[in-house]
């Protein structure tokens, strides 16, 4: 068999499809998009197709409301800044503490320049508990940022609700979604979310390319000031090769979408099940029962992570870790420690992500090397003592700790 | 993912001495379990000659922790317990032919593992003298409880001063900014405020920097004085430097001992280059001697 991809919330392969809608933009319709000559007289058109296509994925109501950027950390940064700037008297940021980096870390800077960040705390199964979210709105937040869905875990928050509850208090609402466009159905016409950020290749399209998804209205203040690219909200020549990629992969993910909430999500199902019955000591982390349909993440306790990828990868198979190994940092995943997973087990998380490239016959490729990797690990654990975990306390590892 | 050596790949895949030792009068246990790494080393040790006869590993950690394990096992069977003590997390690194700075944790905690086994066996407590923090300089693998350490032990108050005491922040200089949070961290405790332009600590010796312009024999003089000023620091690293040719500005330079192949040779002809420009108040071009043939042809021609 040959080599099986389940790192898709990590990025994705481009469509074939995107691909061919692509190489015009590079070898026949390569002019600026700003010219008037027959080299760049497609560009606009194709840049407008593609605003539509992005559009209808999301379900927003004017086309205008996209602004294309190089990346979901552009558009994630763009709208925090942006809110704090057009709103200089109001202080306060809520946000959670399972978000990705890119919003984590923007949140860190601006607190050491004096501003105050909420960063709401989420149960074992990574829930929000909205009521103390309502306490925290006040007419001194200048931005609510949660994210639509969690990368790691696949948890899905309540955001079409929280920002309602933001609108009524009158506190502009931004979400990161690049982990939910394309996956589940939204309709933002419908909901009071006045930024959202999508990422390109989480989606099938090319690396550099993202949107910020702005509502009309909203006030706003742009991170590159420049040329009148994008109506004058995002400086810089057009990547119109990408952005045309990536309206053609929206047009894909809103056709696919319900093969992704069925039939991925049976395969992701499968795994699941399969893992946790044929595997003892491991255990399904998130909100099990309000999550991404192709995500699926596994804590295998007593072993750890990055050495389970090594297998896996000895075996074909890509996958990733919440283990502090993979990441260059000491520190297993800030997510897994948010839902309070012990350190044992959140060392050896797995997360599974499926797209509609893979079959069911991967799945059961995997089912068939997962317990065998997870045994030899095993083997070589100190919490571990021939068919379960050290269970007598004189022979417990007590390690000396540094 | 990370590039591992083909020696780190084959103890992982393979590992030697797997499992505890049956009969083992020697235990150690040590790890860090919130950084995802716990060991237990278990010996057989001969209790007259106290030649290490079996060595077995137990461990809960990534691929290079796994190898690390495996390799210390191999390095000491068959020594006393007095060479096993001498075994350093380098000697564990050179046998896996090199390790990720991120890694270098694993084999030091090798090593942690082998002196609490031998302490054991002895009847004796091992205390972990080694404290470690966030990994900062990935060139030189500095972490931060260590530049901590040093901020507070020598007053340190810019990143130079921490560069020229750690090394930390003298390589690719994208810990700059993590290396000023910490100074305004300690400062902060001490009660003071981080000034990036506060004067360095203890300036490198002073030579007079020159005013008037110079002769070709004088400027190769002063290059020569200034190579001389920072010979004390290159040797303490195992290494030298040897002045060549002068041909204008540019002065052509053999780095020798340690020096020689080193990855770090062209940021230390960098920092040299930038010591005699501040000398010699001139723009000055320091280039490796192999260079020179090159140059030289170039101008013929």
């Amino acid at each position: 068999m040959s080599d099986i991809y389940l790192d898709n919330n990590a990025t994705t392969k481009v469509d074939p499809i995107v691909v061919d809608a692509m190489i015009p933009y590079f070898l026949e319709q390569y002019g600026n998009p700003s010219s008037i000559h027959k080299f760049a007289d497609g560009v606009a058109r194709g840049l407008k197709q593609a605003r539509q296509q992005v559009q209808a994925l999301i379900g927003c109501e004017h086309d205008s409301e996209i602004i294309f950027t190089s990346c979901g950390t552009e558009s994630n940064s763009t709208a925090i800044l942006s809110a704090i700037k057009a709103q200089p008297n109001k202080k306060e940021i809520i946000t959670t503490t399972v978000e990705h980096p890119a919003i984590l870390n923007v949140c860190e800077y601006l607190e050491k320049e004096g501003y105050t960040i909420h960063r709401m705390p989420v149960d074992k199964a990574g829930r929000l508990n909205l009521e103390s979210y309502k306490k925290l709105l006040s007419d001194q937040v200048a931005l609510v940022t949660v994210m639509w869905a969690n990368n790691e875990t696949g948890t899905i928050f309540p955001v079409v609700e929280m920002a309602a509850l933001a609108n009524a208090a009158g506190v502009m609402f931004h979400t990161d979604a690049v982990q939910a466009v394309g996956k589940i159905p939204m309709m933002l016409q419908d909901t009071k979310i006045d930024m959202l950020s999508v990422s390109g290749h989480k989606l099938h399209a090319p690396k550099g390319i993202g949107v910020l998804y702005l509502r009309r209205g909203t006030r706003f203040r742009p991170l590159l000031r420049g040329g009148h690219q994008e109506r004058g909200r995002r400086a810089g020549t057009e990547n119109s090769a990408s952005i045309v990629g990536l309206g053609k992969a929206c047009e894909l993910a809103l056709e696919f979408i319900e093969y992704e909430n069925t039939k991925v999500k049976a395969m992701r199902d499968r795994l699941e099940r399969g893992i946790t019955e044929a595997i003892p000591h491991c255990f399904v982390t998130g909100d099990m029962y309000n999550r991404l349909p192709n995500t699926t993440d596994i804590a295998f306790e007593y072993i750890e992570g990055e050495s389970i990828l090594m297998l896996l990868n000895k075996a074909g198979i890509a996958a990733s870790s919440g283990s502090a190994c993979t990441s260059g940092s000491l520190e297993p995943s800030h997510v897994m420690r948010a839902m309070d997973i012990p350190y044992t087990a959140a060392h050896g998380t797995i997360r599974f992500s499926f797209s509609r490239y893979n079959s069911m016959a991967e799945v059961d490729e995997v089912l068939k090397v997962m317990p065998g990797i997870v045994a030899t690990l095993r083997k070589l654990s100190p919490y571990w003592d021939g068919n379960g975990p050290v269970a007598d306390p004189e022979k417990a590892f007590a390690p000396t700790y540094a | 993912m990370w590039d591992y050596s083909d020696k780190v790949k084959e103890h992982f895949f393979n590992p030697k001495n797997a499992g505890a030792v049956v009969d083992a009068n020697a235990t150690g246990e040590v790890g860090s379990i919130s950084c995802g790494d716990a060991l237990r080393l278990t010996l057989k040790v001969d209790d007259d000659s106290e030649v290490i006869l079996e060595a077995g590993f137990q461990t809960f950690g990534c691929g290079s922790a796994i190898a690390s394990s495996s390799v210390l096992t191999e390095i000491i069977k068959g020594m006393t317990l007095d060479e096993a003590l001498k075994v350093t997390n380098q000697d564990i690194a050179d046998q896996l032919e090199g390790l990720p700075p991120e890694k270098m944790h694993c084999s030091v905690m090798g090593r942690e593992a082998l002196q609490a086994a031998i302490a054991n066996y002895r009847g004796e407590e091992w205390q972990d003298d080694h404290e470690e923090g966030a990994l900062i300089c990935k060139c030189f693998a500095i972490d931060a409880v260590m530049i901590e350490e040093m901020v507070w032990a020598n007053k340190l108050r810019t990143v130079e001063d921490v560069t020229n005491f750690t090394k930390a922040g003298g390589g690719c200089a994208s810990c700059h900014e993590d290396i000023e949070a910490i100074l305004e961290k300690v400062l902060a405790e001490k009660g003071e405020k981080f000034d990036p332009t506060a004067a360095p600590v203890e300036a490198p010796a002073k030579i007079a920097a020159v005013k008037t312009p110079l002769t070709n024999l004088q400027r190769i003089k002063k290059i020569e004085e200034v190579l001389e000023s920072l010979r004390p620091a290159l040797m303490a690293d195992g290494g030298d430097v040897e002045l060549v040719e002068v041909i204008g500005n540019t002065a052509y330079v053999n780095m020798t001992g340690a020096c020689n192949g080193c990855q770090m040779a062209a940021m230390t002809i960098a920092g040299i280059q930038q010591r005699l420009m501040e000398v010699m108040g001139e723009f000055i071009k320091v280039v490796p001697a192999t260079e020179m043939a090159k140059l030289v042809n170039i101008e013929v021609a």
